[in-house]
């Protein structure tokens, strides 16, 4: 394994998230994809593969498909009002090295709060844990995934009887 | 890796999770565009999750902790896909998917 | 058993789903109003051994981790299950009453379904993570619930909605990942008795601000309140019911009443934060409330003030205090759904909500007028009815914990909401007919129903609380 690779991994993820939320609205939306796939990486160094793949096909893949789909579906700028709306976005943005920079410092000074901690030795099992133990929280995602399914019957369905006409 | 070299690395993982969460909140207060918002969402989304692996790590619960972030992840794409259709409601109604059409409620 | 209240609904949205589409539109909403009915019923009637047991027929099916005893229902439960099936009925006939199209209704019903099992979720769990689980679904239904209607101003309410939500929701898992790291489990009792202990970990304090920071943005706690009366006003009829009876009530209130009694401790670090919080929403909501011309609105800010009363009962930290919280919040879903109920009248028969143009409805609403004015002096803590007998034992509760100017403050708010309601009345309901109403006729009976249900328990109540007095405050003894 690369020496410190859970720091340029850290490293990496943080100067993304920077440049996400400061560049045009499409490339964020791949900026987005490539934090979640820099945190698929943390995750798997973690030992934790099954969310590491979850998170790498739900919400690199999903999420971004989601984004791009609605972005391509609001109406798009032409190139002058591109330009105008970057150069007043950078500026909206610079406070947010700042505050990110205070944010990080005083954490970091607030020193290793888990220090002399001792583990749990118990080997515990995701697939074990996740069906035997926790089973009402996959109850939550069946009454969800419902949920999902009547917003977007409600949010979707009736548009297109409106945009034919009755 | 085990344990104590998470516990040992808290620190970088704990400021990572707090700055990633700082962005992403001041992107949802200051951005005017309706999707940014949620990109900002997004990010916070992330830096949860990450902090929440995290705790299995240093916990030595990597089991349980696993099964935490799948359970988020599948609530929070079912959130984000209705967030996003509101979204695209916005924008059919008012032609712009801006906070500046957001003003009819007011008081 | 109680975990069936979150099984069924589920089962009965799948169901209404495999069936054909004529049963299934005709069916979905009673079905709905049936099971919200069953639950206040056992709510109300059930012994506690009725809830612990698990159904004999199921016990061949390898259910058993989800239908064990780990649920315990205590009394708290009890009373919000019963809030929560009351209200739910009332939302599922102002939903009949107020039916645009078959789709839709079934939709609503649907909805009112999935609400329903998540909001017993909530009430349910033992454990904060699932609590979170459950948390999230109440606010994603909620918001397909407020667009359901597609009403002009619903996705800007919705979308506000959202956002603050989707914020409370990552600060409560900050706190949660945190409160792991140091506990290394999520469950009520682990993390009770971790915190019990006395060495103080920073990390502690720092995951119980975010926590509590969380629960107040979702209970609609001033400084975190500006979203909800977009939500309220901009929600069809049917679901400003609901949100306004029990979701904010259940996710916020109900959640931080169970957290801080039962597991972050009602110490002394805490009390002071919850009393500067309810004294802020008490009378912030208060005020606000007089300045609001349309009704909802003004509605939706009482309800503010309303949990910060509820909130008050909960910082005095003594059992008085703690069962006049409590009372309120069952009242407060009555009450308040009640009026709520009234504005979905005058909102269907009038056309408006503006109270500018309304006036002396009163003559051609006689029953919405009455249930109203019950309703509202509820609300103010007139006696007899229960809202005084709520108002008092937080009152009496905060005194006595020591915090007479607190005490002061909710009783000056109680005449303040008196004024706000009385001008409402008045433009609303009595005084002169305004030309707009001149052709006005009273609320058809899907609406009256649950208009005059809500009115008699509220007056029964409070009727009756003297005597029942003694058996609702010693069970509540068991939960701090």
């Amino acid at each position: 394994m690369i020496t410190h690779s859970n720091e340029i991994l850290v490293g990496l993820l943080i100067l993304v998230g920077f440049w996400t939320v400061q560049t045009s609205i499409l490339r964020a939306a791949m900026g987005l994809a490539l934090t979640s796939v820099l945190t698929t990486l943390i995750l798997f160094q973690m030992s934790m593969p099954l969310a590491a793949v979850f998170e790498l096909s739900v919400c690199a893949g999903l999420i971004t498909v989601v984004f791009v789909s609605i972005i391509s579906m609001t109406r798009p700028q032409n190139a002058e009002e591109e330009e105008q709306s970057a150069a007043r976005r950078s500026r909206r943005y610079q406070p947010a090295l700042l505050v990110a920079a205070l944010v990080g410092l005083g954490l970091w000074a607030a020193g290793n709060a888990v220090q002399g901690m001792t583990p749990s030795t118990v080997t515990e099992n995701v697939r074990d844990v996740l069906w035997n133990l926790r089973r009402l929280d996959l109850v939550g995602q069946i009454i969800i995934m419902f949920v999902g399914v009547f917003g977007v019957v409600v949010l979707f369905k009736d548009r297109l009887k409106e945009e034919t006409g009755r | 890796m085990n344990a104590s070299y998470w516990i040992d690395h808290f620190r970088l993982i704990a400021c990572e999770t707090g700055v990633l969460f700082a962005i992403g909140l001041y992107c949802v207060m200051v951005t005017p565009n309706l999707i940014r918002v949620l990109i900002g969402l997004e990010l916070v989304t992330k830096s949860v999750t990450l902090l929440l692996g995290l705790a299995g790590a240093v916990t030595g619960h990597m089991g349980t902790a696993e099964a935490f972030i799948i359970t988020l992840i599948v609530l929070e794409v079912v959130a984000i896909a209705v967030a996003a259709g509101l979204v695209i409601g916005i924008f059919k109604q008012h032609g712009e998917a801006n906070v500046s059409v957001l003003t009819d409620l007011k008081g | 058993m109680a975990a069936l209240l979150v099984i069924l609904p589920v089962l009965a949205v799948v169901l209404l789903n495999l069936a054909g589409r004529k049963i299934a539109n005709a069916l979905a909403l009673p079905v709905a109003g049936i099971l919200c009915a069953a639950e206040a019923a056992c709510a109300a009637l059930a012994p506690a051994e009725f809830w612990s047991q698990a159904p004999s027929f199921l016990a061949s099916l390898d259910l058993t981790g989800l239908l064990a005893t780990a649920f315990s229902v205590d009394s708290l439960s009890r009373v919000m299950y019963l809030s929560i099936a009351l209200v739910g009925l009332s939302s599922a006939f102002v939903a009949r009453y107020n039916r645009s199209n078959e789709e839709r209704e079934f939709r609503f019903a649907n909805l009112l379904l999935l609400i329903l099992a998540s909001m017993n979720g909530i009430v349910l769990v033992r454990d904060l993570f699932a609590l979170y689980v459950f948390l999230e679904i109440t606010a994603v239904a909620t918001l397909v619930l407020i667009v359901v209607e597609r009403g002009r101003t619903a996705f800007e309410g919705a979308f506000k909605y959202m956002v603050l939500g989707a914020v409370a929701t990552s600060l409560i898992l900050l706190g949660l990942g945190l409160l792991f790291i140091v506990v290394g489990s999520t469950s009520f009792d682990a993390v009770a008795t971790a915190l019990a202990s006395t060495k103080v970990n920073p990390l502690t304090l720092v995951a119980l601000a975010l926590f509590l920071s969380g629960l107040a943005i979702k209970g609609g706690m001033v400084p975190f309140h500006g979203y909800l009366p977009d939500a309220y006003s901009s929600a069809p009829s049917q679901v400003s019911v609901l949100l306004a009876g029990v979701v904010t009530k259940a996710s916020g209130v109900y959640t931080l009443i169970r957290l801080v009694s039962a597991v972050f401790g009602n110490s002394a670090r805490i009390q002071p934060v919850l009393l500067v919080i309810a004294a802020a929403s008490i009378v912030i909501g208060a005020l606000t409330a007089l300045t609001q011309k349309d009704m909802k609105r003004m509605l939706a800010y009482s309800s503010i003030s309303q949990v910060g009363y509820i909130v008050l009962g909960l910082a005095a930290g003594n059992k008085v205090g703690l069962a006049g919280a409590v009372l309120h919040l069952f009242n407060h879903s009555i009450f308040k759904t009640c009026l709520f109920v009234n504005t979905a009248a005058v909102e269907k028969e009038a056309g408006t909500c503006d109270m500018d143009q309304l006036g002396g409805i009163s003559a051609k609403m006689p029953v919405t007028g009455t249930t109203s004015v019950i309703a509202f002096l509820s609300t103010a803590g007139v006696p007899p009815l229960s809202g005084f007998w709520s108002k008092l034992l937080i009152i009496v509760g905060v005194w006595q914990a020591g915090h007479p100017v607190f005490a002061a403050i909710g009783v000056l708010a109680s005449v303040i909401t008196l004024g706000y309601f009385l001008s409402m009345q008045r433009r609303v309901f009595f005084g002169k007919l305004a030309e707009s109403c001149a052709g006005l006729k009273e609320a058809n009976a899907w609406c009256l129903v649950p208009a005059l249900l809500l009115a008699a328990i509220t007056l029964a109540l409070g009727v009756s609380m003297p005597w029942l007095f003694n058996t609702f405050l010693l069970p509540l003894e068991r939960i701090l």
